[in-house]
This record gives structure tokens, sequence and C-alpha cells, in this order.
């Protein structure tokens, strides 16, 4: 049964997966929820289990231990949902691209088990918390 | 003479489900802002809590594999039927005293535990060992609370001479004495952990149990949670002014006074929550059984003393 994405717009929430970054891109998806950027203007909440995620916030290549993690946490989240890979790592490997314990990147571990997956790309190293807000808002307005 | 049609209205529409749903959504709503505003946020907009209910209900709804697939569903109904009961109970009684007897301050005690208790039932069948651990608070919070709650209720009780029916104990304000304004505080804070707010929120505990007790739940199950909540933002604090500040009244005047008593209690509620840090489950019941428990007991001996000699302050 295909059900509709539209009602996520208005209240995404975001759940964090660390596949392995260097805790860069983490720290900048923390900033969002400060007073500063204060992304629950959106309706954005960070939840704290997949279920009652709308989006994941995907950081990181994927090693070799997080990928059967990546795939478990992407088929426990509740349909439909977002797949978000922050930060370069995360879209293409990076400066890792060529290390033993690789096996990312992100789009390439969803899509084995989903190929209708919907994936957002936000590059940088690491994106600033104002580009990963833009990144949010223009998939969001595309679904 | 009430009919069924009457009884309809009330459970539907008026004191019941539209409006204590409507309400707690503004008052969730409220919660959210007026976080915002302290930690210098700009917080969501009005329409936030009922777009998310919304959300979740066009959401896929998973049940694990090894749940109690009965009692996992059957569980978030159970404990909107309690609150909506309950809003029921205290509305009825409020705005149409004298005209029905629908219930006394422990029917409602019995009442307001069925919403903890089915989150238990709920939780502990969903087979998932962080909302296991979660469940473990709940009930440790549930057994901490219930007894200083039911103590300041005592309280209330002796002050209004023995009355027992939600519209008589309305007709005082037990709070206008030591007694009464140390159980309106003891119950204020045992009120807060019902709601499950910081400081006493362990059993959901996000940062280190994943959202503990509602783990499992997604889709419109977790929307149905989310509205027993937000309807318990309404119910909860509406008994405490009717029991302990005197009510709501049925003239305008009455009903626009009762209506900022409620606001106040909300406010404190918030400014609770957002001035202290989660407590642990061991702290939570030694504050509630030792430190509440003395204190409820001092209150009840000069309720007492206040009630022989006729002393009003007392």
């Amino acid at each position: 049964m295909a059900l509709s994405a539209k009602p996520i717009k208005k209240s995404p929430w975001v759940f964090h997966v660390n596949t392995g970054a260097c805790n860069n891109c983490d720290i900048e998806i923390v900033d969002l929820l400060t007073p500063r950027f204060d992304v629950e203007r959106f309706g954005i909440k960070l939840v704290g289990s997949p279920r009652h995620a709308d989006a994941l916030l995907v950081t990181g290549v994927v090693t070799a231990q997080a990928a059967p993690r990546l795939r478990e946490v992407y088929r426990q989240t509740a349909k439909p949902c977002v797949v978000f890979a922050i930060g370069a790592c995360a879209c293409g490997t990076g400066i890792f691209h060529t290390g033993y314990h690789v096996v990312g990147p992100v789009d390439k571990i969803i899509k084995e088990i989903d190929p209708n997956a919907i994936i957002a790309y936000v590059p940088g190293c690491p994106p600033k918390p104002e580009a990963i807000i833009s990144g949010v808002v223009k998939a969001l307005s595309i679904l | 003479m009430t009919s069924e049609m009457q009884i309809l209205f009330w459970i539907l529409l008026f004191p019941g489900f539209v409006f204590t749903a409507g309400l707690g959504l503004f008052a969730s709503w409220l919660v959210r802002k007026v976080s915002a505003l302290v930690q210098y946020r700009v917080g969501p907009p009005v329409l936030q809590p009922l777009r998310d209910i919304r959300k979740l209900l066009s959401k896929e709804v998973l049940i694990p594999e090894q749940a109690n697939k009965w009692v996992f569903i059957g569980a978030p109904l159970v404990g909107l039927a309690g609150v909506l009961l309950l809003s029921t109970l205290l509305g009825v009684s409020a705005f149409w005293p004298r005209e029905i007897f629908v219930g006394d301050i422990i029917v409602a005690i019995y009442l307001m535990v069925l919403p903890s208790l089915a989150l238990i039932l709920g939780s502990s069948a969903s087979a998932s060992p962080h909302a296991a651990v979660g469940t473990a608070r709940e009930m440790k919070l549930v057994m901490g609370y219930e007894l200083p709650l039911v103590l300041a209720f005592i309280v209330v009780i002796i002050k209004s001479g023995g009355a027992l029916g939600l519209s008589a104990i309305a007709e005082h304000t037990p709070v206008a004495s030591i007694s009464g304004a140390v159980a309106f505080f003891v119950s204020l804070l045992c009120i807060h952990a019902k709601i499950g707010y910081v400081p006493f929120d362990m059993a959901e505990a996000e940062t280190e149990l994943g959202s503990g007790v509602l783990m499992e739940y997604s889709g419109g199950l977790l929307a149905l949670w989310n509205l027993t909540s937000a309807m318990m933002l309404v119910a909860l604090p509406m008994f405490l002014v009717q029991v302990f500040l005197g009510g709501f009244g049925t003239t305008p005047a009455g009903i626009a006074t009762g209506l900022l008593k409620y606001v106040g209690v909300l406010v404190l509620i918030i400014l609770i929550k957002n001035t202290n840090p989660r407590v642990r489950i061991d702290q939570a019941m030694r504050f509630f059984w030792i430190w509440c428990g003395l204190a409820l007991v001092a209150a009840i001996a000069l309720a007492t003393v206040g009630n022989i000699y006729g002393i009003g302050w007392l």
C-alpha cells in the first residue's frame, strides 16, 4: 500500500543515524536545534526512535560494521520516510572512498533494500546548518 | 432529566472529546511555545500539534513481531477512553452542578490512573527491551505519586467538611489555608509526573531510552498516545482547579476566572518543566514518598486541628 508522503512536509520528525562519521556533521545537526537556527519553527523534531521518524539524517561513510545497522534502521522506520545523506562522506564516501572498511555510500546501501527510497543529498564537509535547512526544505517541497 | 442525546453531547462535544482535544492540542502548543521562548527560540506555529497528529494518522503502523498484538493495539484506546471519561466527568460536574450526579473525587482518582496503566500495559506488550526499562520506571513512578496524591485529596476532603462530590468540593477553596496550599503544591508535582514532563519523564527519557514506553508505537497508535497526553493537559489541571482553587462556577465571570486559574496552573507546570533536569527514578520515589509524604501528613494533622477548633487558615 503506497501512502502519501505529503503530510510529512509540515511536521518532519527526524532520527539521527551515525554510520561512521567523524562527528563533524553530527555537531552541525545538533546546531540545528539550538536557538540560533531553531528548526522547531518548521515542526522539525528530533525523536529517539526510528518508529516515530519521518526522515533519517544519515551521516558518515557507511562502514562494514554500520551497513547492516543502517539497513535495519531503515526497515524499522515507519513508511513513508525520507533519507537525508548529510555531508560529503554520506553522499559519496568523500576522502575515504579507498578505505578498506568503506562499503557505502548511503544511497547504495539503502537502495539495496528499497529501490524506490526517497534520498536527498546535502554535501559539504561539514555542511553548514543553513545548507542542511535549505536541503531539507528543498527536498520536502518536491514531495 | 438527561436523555441519551444529552449524554452523547457531553461525551462527544462539549466537555468531552471535541472540546478537550481542541483545548489540549492548543495547550500542548502552548507548552512547546513557552518552552521555546524560555530557551530564546521562536518555537512551532499554533497548528503544529494538529499537523503532527494528522501526519501520524497518515503513516504506516508497525507492530513488532513478538508483541502481543491485541494488548498493543488496545492499550492506547483504553488510555484515550480513560482520559475522555475523566474530562467529561470534570466538565459536567463543573458546568452542570446539581443537575446530575456523575461521580465523585474517588471516581476521578481511579480514572486518572487509567492512562498510566494503559501505557504500562501497552509498552510491556511491545516486547522491546527499551520499552521494558521504561515500563518498570513508569510502574515505580505511578506507585510513587499515587500515595501523596491520595493524601493530598484527604486534606481537600477534610477542608471541605467531608464532601466527596466534585461540585460540592468546588464550592470551597482549600488552597487559601496552610495545609491546603501544601497539598496543592504536592499534587501539582504529582500531576506533573502523571503527564510525564521533565523532571519526571524518566519513563520516556528520549536521551537514554529512545522514548522508552512509546518506543515501539508508530503511526496512528502513536497519534492516539499524543492525543491522550494532550487531553491529560486539559483534564488534570482542570481537576486541580476544581478541587483546590474553587472551580469554575456557572456565571460567565466565574467561568472566565476558572479559565484564568487553569492557565495559571498550566504556566506553573510549564515553568517547572523548563527549570529542572530529569531526576533518577529512585530520587523521584524518595521525593514523593518521604518528603511529599511527610509534608502531607503534617498538612493532614494541621487540617484536622483546624477543622476541630474551627480555624480556617490552618
